[in-house]
């Protein structure tokens, strides 16, 4: 019996190392030869050894250097992000930039249909193409949690690489803090987006009047939905995926065929019906909406009766809802259902003057109900 | 959705209207009581006043067993999740109802760690997971929540697990029903009975309110239809002259309810001699608590709880509204100090109760909603 | 108060007698049928659920009648109507 055993991460640094060894040219003296080895190893692209992130992954000294060069740019792989550089200098040709941040602390950071970092990129994506910009650089902030795997690191981050490919943005730029174990729950991302506004299209509240049509560009509440129910609480299965992506194809294809376009909001947080409460309000109009027509997933109805939650209140990450002049709402559905993101848009509602800041809803059953802001997150119900 | 959406027809609902029209006798005006908070939700989700002549009123009961706990109960819940080591394992509907110094919310905010719970079945499953943890599960609800929460003392008992209690704070539906009968200044034609709660107790229970008090009572379900056809049911009673136990739920609901749920109820749990529902006042026999052969799964027994009464301010006129004397905005609190944010009182707490119902929804006259709504 | 869904049975677990999958249109839980009794429910009927358990299997035959009533008073009443339309009572 040994009492005796070796240190694996020793061993396997030395037989790296000969390993190089055996590339050496004997041109060079054997002082040079050496320098020569250091330099090569100064050079290549640092590989994480560790299986967990560590306090002094935030430290900003080597390690920190390490995990940035050996996680991120490594997946994010562009100049500007490899020049490492306190800020990134861009050079956009247009009036007017798009600028938008969001904040993504979402659990389980892994779920059916995608990760933290797919909404990371996504959302922010979504903020700068609903107000028409055409996307092209984000920033990435990390905070992580002492102890968090490495592994989970790499696969949230090749989601948000993929993920922007996806979208045709870069990260240019971005931070790593470490906080203590017990704090940010594994992984927090931020991400800030710039995007070009070369359309000359300005949307916003002020243009929404009466007679115009809501439209929404697909079933809602699966992001939602499917997140409450990855966390397990609930017990409760089904074949639902979060629909997060980004929607500034969609967008383009929409603002091209339907130049009436007043309003655009992607509908995270709060739903639908938070997106129009807002509308209702900022423009001083009645929203009416019409409950048969609103997408639906049926599991996502089943789920959403199943726990007593209104699907008009449950968060999207891949939809938008879409103010149109009334007289071009056919068109800008049709534009949509062409488009792979847009099948199932649809007209659920329009614009009245009376009465103001207020949405309504008529009912399949053919009453009315107001459909005000809600009071906090909706929560399952026994009642 | 099968066996709901057959009850959601709206052409179905236009014939239904139609003929309870046709049964209100003209200059008359119909109150109708619905007991249970489920049916409150239901009339406003799907609009169904839309469908009712203006002479027929519905009026929201004290059928909402989260509304109906008094805020020292709360406050004794909340005492518990602080105890080291616990974990409050709760329904989504109990996490903002505010004690007197705050919701479950605002404890998890300060550290207590408690968590939602679509069943007890899952608080259990938490205390299985969790063997150095004692979990505590809060129980409310009338008779269709009781059987649930016997069940699983049942299953915890068999299993041997001794780390999960019961905080009990289930309540009997009928003795609120007789509150609301023996008040002087009750104003009421008939009762539309709690579909689910009758589940397990059946109808033979109500056959007191049109014996001895003479009002009808059609024990209702949930859908839209249901609700329409149970209050032409009750009409229909009051043209012809009859005062009897109906039940407009036979695809759910029979007669005798369910043994085995009474049963369960009647092993795990024994009436409280008197219990506090707000707005209402302490009734007697209304409540439920653990029996002693199961005082190593009840919270009560366990912990230390402060047990203090936490009174609804002066103002509060919860007691007029649940009865259907006053309407929610005639209470003279309803929309300054009392909003669904800040509820002073039971009627405001819940999404179903009467004030919140009216304050989310009854801003507008019906005329003005329905002009809107028609384009 | 009582949120309850009807659901499909259509899984009962093997080794427990009071477990079954419901399905809610593609959502599925397990369900506590203990209040119920296995002989009374099996695979294919359809029960109400309420926080995890099954209070009532569901009379398929009074849903329809149910059903049929509200069919047939809304042909009675357009009978009605138009036999009041019809006739002069002047």
């Amino acid at each position: 019996m040994t009492t005796e055993r070796t240190a694996d991460w020793a061993e396997r640094a030395v037989a790296e190392a000969e390993a190089l060894t055996g590339r050496e040219s004997g041109r060079l003296s054997p002082e040079q030869q050496v320098l020569a080895r250091i330099e090569r190893a100064r050079r290549r692209r640092p590989r994480i050894r560790e299986s967990r992130v560590t306090l002094a992954h935030g430290a900003g000294g080597k390690a920190t250097r390490t995990l940035v060069e050996g996680i991120f740019v490594e997946a994010f792989r562009n100049p500007t992000l490899e020049a490492l550089d306190d800020a990134a200098v861009l050079r956009p040709n247009v009036d007017r930039l798009a600028f938008t941040t969001d904040s993504y602390v979402v659990s389980p950071l892994f779920f059916p249909g995608g990760d933290i970092g797919d909404l990371a990129v996504n959302g922010t994506v979504n903020d700068l193409a609903v107000s028409g910009a055409r996307p092209l650089y984000l920033a990435a902030g990390f905070i992580l949690e002492e102890g968090f795997p490495v592994a989970d690191l790499q696969r949230i981050t090749a989601s948000m690489a993929a993920a922007a490919r996806h979208a045709g943005v870069q990260v240019v730029t971005g931070d790593t803090k470490v906080v203590q174990r017990g704090k940010a729950d594994g992984c927090y991302v931020n991400t800030a987006g710039i995007g070009l506004l070369e359309r000359p299209v300005t949307l916003g509240t002020g243009h929404v009047r009466p007679g115009d049509a809501i439209i929404v560009s697909g079933p809602i509440g699966d992001h939602g939905v499917t997140v409450m129910l990855a966390r397990g609480e609930l017990d409760i299965e089904a074949d639902l995926v979060s629909d997060t992506a980004p929607l500034h194809g969609l967008v383009a294809a929409l603002l091209d065929a339907a130049p009436g376009v007043r309003l655009l909001r992607d509908a995270t947080r709060g739903g639908v019906a938070t997106v129009l409460n807002e509308v209702a309000q900022a423009a001083e109009v009645a929203v009416v909406l019409d409950e048969a027509a609103v997408p639906v997933r049926p599991a996502v109805t089943g789920a959403c009766e199943l726990l007593g939650i209104d699907p008009l209140y449950v968060a999207c990450e891949g939809r938008f809802v879409a103010v149109v002049d009334g007289a071009q709402a056919e068109a800008a559905v049709a534009a949509l259902r062409r488009h792979p993101l847009g099948e199932d848009a649809s007209v659920i509602g329009h614009v009245t003057a009376d009465p103001p800041g207020i949405v309504l809803l008529r009912t399949a059953f053919g009453g009315t109900r107001v459909v005000d802001l809600l009071v906090g997150d909706p929560l399952p119900r026994i009642c | 959705m099968r066996f709901v959406d057959e009850y959601r027809d709206a052409d179905r609902a236009q014939t239904l209207a139609a003929q309870i029209a046709a049964l209100c006798e003209p200059g008359r005006q119909y109150k109708f009581m619905e007991v249970c908070g489920g049916h409150t939700h239901t009339i406003y989700k799907h609009g169904i006043e839309d469908y009712l002549p203006e002479n027929v009123s519905l009026v929201h009961g004290p059928g909402c067993p989260v509304c109906v706990i008094p805020m020292g109960r709360v406050d004794d819940a909340i005492a518990i999740a602080h105890e080291p080591g616990v974990i409050l394992t709760a329904f989504g509907d109990m996490m903002r109802v505010p004690g007197g110094s705050g919701s479950f919310f605002d404890a998890k905010a300060a550290g207590a760690d408690i968590r939602m719970v679509y069943s007890p079945l899952d608080a259990l499953k938490i205390a299985r997971t969790n063997p150095d943890r004692r979990v505590v599960f809060m129980a409310i609800g009338f008779e269709t929540t009781s059987p649930s929460t016997a069940m699983t003392v049942l299953r915890a008992a068999a299993e041997g697990i001794g780390n999960f209690s019961v905080f009990c704070n289930h309540v009997t539906i009928l003795p609120a029903i007789k509150a609301i009968l023996d008040s002087p200044d009750l104003r009421l034609d008939g009762f539309l009975g709690p579909g689910h709660v009758s589940t397990v107790i059946g109808c033979r229970p109500y056959e007191f309110i049109a014996r001895d008090y003479g009002k009808p009572l059609v024990c209702a379900g949930f859908e839209p239809l249901d609700l329409l056809q149970s209050v032409l049911m009750l009409l229909r009673q009051l043209a012809e002259g009859r005062c009897e136990v109906e039940n407009q739920y036979t695809r759910v609901v029979p007669w005798d309810g369910n043994p085995r749920a009474i049963e369960a109820i009647g092993q795990v749990m024994r009436l409280r001699p008197y219990f506090e529902w707000r707005g209402l006042g302490f009734i007697s026999h209304s409540a439920l608590r653990m029996r002693d052969e199961y005082a190593a799964f009840d919270a009560e027994r366990l912990f230390d709880v402060p047990g203090v009464r936490v009174a609804d301010p002066k103002a509060c006129q919860c007691g007029e509204v649940l009865k259907g004397v006053l309407k929610p905005w005639e209470c003279k609190v309803f929309g300054t100090a009392c909003t669904p944010e800040t509820p002073i009182g039971t009627c405001m707490v819940s999404s179903e109760g009467a004030c919140a119902a009216y304050y989310n929804f009854g801003r507008f006259t019906r005329q003005r909603l329905t002009e809107a709504v028609r384009v | 108060m009582c949120l309850g869904i009807p659901g499909e049975i259509v899984e009962i677990k093997a080794g427990r007698d009071d477990l079954a999958i419901v399905d809610v249109v593609g959502v599925r839980r397990a369900v506590n049928i203990g209040l119920l009794g296995q002989d009374q429910v099996g695979i294919g009927d359809w029960v109400l659920v309420h926080v995890g358990f099954a209070m009532s299997k569901i009379d398929e035959a009074e849903a329809a009648a149910t059903l049929t009533l509200l069919n047939g008073l809304g042909q009675a009443y357009t009978d009605e109507l138009q036999a009041l339309a019809e006739s002069d009572i002047t």
